[in-house]
């Protein structure tokens, strides 16, 4: 074989300044490409639905983000719901198969005039259902785009009427081994709680969540009622919720009890407040390979909500 | 100086190193070659099992390298493929790890001393997988950007920690070769003795990472425990059987 000692280096492989200059940008638009191309179009995942029952007279609203949703696939396989697997994944998916979430009672109790138990159907008969189109950011530094159907949780404190002692609301997800594996085991205290301040569950964006993409929720996005709160990490939204409850002082809620110098109560979407393990300032919008955009402080609902917070040093509320 | 080598050190060595030069094992020599062997003519000889089980061994230890790149093609490492990929390339630092670790009970225990040349390979694969975790972090956690990294290292106990272990690791591969155990001598052994450090680095890492759910990391640390505390054990034994000897000599007349 003739071995010709190639020229040291050729013209054509010199990479005009301009380019190098902006080198980073180059690799990361050639990832992105590499990822869009592992994935195929999102646009037209996107409209795929799961078959589930349909929701009827869904309404748009004008508090919708105009961002694209994320595929309905990669929403309904990758999730956290420690009930069903423990970590993020398509565990929950993979364990909820024979889920059942009817007959399903919720219990409205604590500090307020109207005390009472529902049957779902009941409870959410009275209300229009609504489409928010929310970011939702994972406080392990993902997020999604997610449809959801719900309605706003002001509704359901109204009915409840809280009395005037009432600082908070707590949530109480179902505890039924029978239907939840993972309560079997002690990865977390089950039930698992969460809370919000009665004004953080009066705000407009807040909303109780029955369906995504149109359609009711699936098992491992929380079936059949959830906690929507968009401006706070995933896990404040409680899932598959039998309880709620009006009181006085801060609750306890889950991962604080479990890990409180990492969780707060708080838990407000911020890139400026890092986890101990990990940075916040920037998110990968599933799916990707790479954090691809920068976290945005109340996940980009600083308008509307940070007044709610006015006065409060942030890094100690995390 | 390779006879000293040679004799300090069979143990630790693999491959053809570690078959005990015949003046060592007792063995009358082979008889002296008459013809002078050309350099590649030892004629046919039937495989050795371990010779079959360290081919079957590579293989196995490729079908997670393997089942990535399928799951690449087939969309198939979840939405988040990047952490999917972080997973699993750290579970198997840790599995090959632990299986170079389990040679010498292997050993111990059935007395198969072939067994000794699956380990520096088994070493290998620890480290191969450690560049892909590490390329992980590299890429799809920092993409590159050295201040971030460098603030991970320091700011975060697991990662300093993951990071003492893969500087152990490839500390480990740089001296895996023969002219590296010849270079060392004794000191090599030593050396590898931080495999050891690496396995508990290792098993440290993944627990303070989970956030959860301890499960995996405890499983790993329980088998860690069986592997350290065998050793332990038998260097007990070996000293307390050594002393009872040493006093019977001296009881001696």
């Amino acid at each position: 074989m003739l071995i010709k000692k190639a020229p040291d280096i050729r013209s054509s492989e010199i990479t005009p300044k301009s380019v190098y200059l902006r080198r980073r940008e180059f690799i990361q638009g050639s990832a992105a490409a590499l990822v869009a191309a592992g994935f195929g179009s999102l646009a037209d995942d996107a409209l795929a639905q799961g078959g589930l029952p349909k929701l009827p007279n869904v309404k748009k609203s004008p508090l919708s983000t105009t961002e694209p949703p994320s595929a309905y696939e990669y929403v309904t396989s990758y999730n956290n719901f420690y009930e069903f697997a423990p970590g993020a994944g398509d565990g929950p998916k993979k364990n909820s198969t024979k889920f059942k979430s009817a007959p399903w009672t919720i219990e409205v109790d604590g500090l307020c005039n109207k005390p009472a138990k529902y049957n779902l159907e009941d409870f959410i008969k009275p209300y229009a259902l609504e489409e928010r189109i929310y970011r939702f950011r994972c406080v392990e530094a993902w997020s999604f785009v997610i449809p959801w159907v719900g309605i706003p949780l002001s509704e359901f404190i109204k009915r409840a009427e809280p009395q005037g002692k009432a600082q908070y609301v707590e949530f109480t997800t179902l505890q039924d081994v029978a239907r939840f594996p993972m309560q079997r085991t002690d990865v977390l205290e089950w039930p698992y709680r969460e809370g919000l301040r009665l004004d953080e569950a009066n705000h407009p964006l807040s909303i109780m969540a029955v369906g995504i993409y149109g359609e009711v929720l699936p098992a491992q996005n929380g079936a059949p009622i959830r906690l929507m709160v968009p401006w706070k990490y995933g896990f404040k939204n409680v899932k598959s919720i039998v309880r709620m409850r009006f009181v006085e002082k801060q609750p306890l809620n889950t991962w604080q009890a479990m890990a409180r110098n990492e969780y707060g109560f708080y838990a407000n979407v911020n890139p400026t407040v890092d986890h101990p393990r990990w940075s916040q300032a920037r998110e990968k919008r599933l799916p990707s390979f790479i954090a691809n955009r920068k976290t945005e402080m109340f996940n980009g609902y600083a308008d509307q909500v940070q007044s709610l917070y006015a006065g409060m040093d942030l890094r100690k509320n995390f | 100086m390779p006879t000293r080598f040679r004799a300090s050190t069979p143990e630790w060595t693999s491959g053809k190193t570690s078959e005990p030069p015949d003046s060592l094992s007792g063995k009358p020599a082979a008889p002296v070659r008459t013809t002078r062997p050309g350099p590649r003519t030892r004629g046919v000889r039937t495989l050795k099992p371990i010779t079959l089980l360290k081919a079957a061994l590579f293989l196995a230890a490729l079908v997670p390298a393997g089942a990535l790149v399928y799951g690449f093609y087939t969309n198939d490492l979840t939405a988040n493929p990047g952490d999917y990929i972080t997973d699993q390339t750290g579970t198997w630092i840790l599995g090959s790890l632990f299986a170079s670790l389990s040679i010498t009970p292997l050993r111990r225990l059935t007395g198969w001393n072939d067994l000794i040349k699956l380990r520096r390979m088994l070493g290998l694969f620890a480290f191969f997988y450690a560049v892909l975790h590490m390329l992980t972090w590299v890429v799809f956690v920092h993409y590159f950007e050295v201040s971030f990294m460098i603030e991970d290292v320091v700011k975060r106990p697991f990662i300093t920690v993951g990071m003492t272990v893969f500087v152990i690791l490839f500390a480990l591969t740089l001296t895996s070769n023969r002219f590296a155990m010849r270079k060392l001598g004794r000191r090599w052994q030593s050396l590898h003795r931080l495999a050891y450090v690496a396995a508990i680095g290792g098993v440290i890492h993944f627990w303070w990472l989970v956030k959860a759910d301890i499960t995996e990391p405890r499983r790993w640390a329980m088998g860690l425990a069986v592997l350290l505390g065998l050793r332990a054990w038998w260097a007990y034994r070996k000293r307390v059987s050594s002393r009872a000897s040493l006093q019977r000599a001296a009881a001696r007349p």
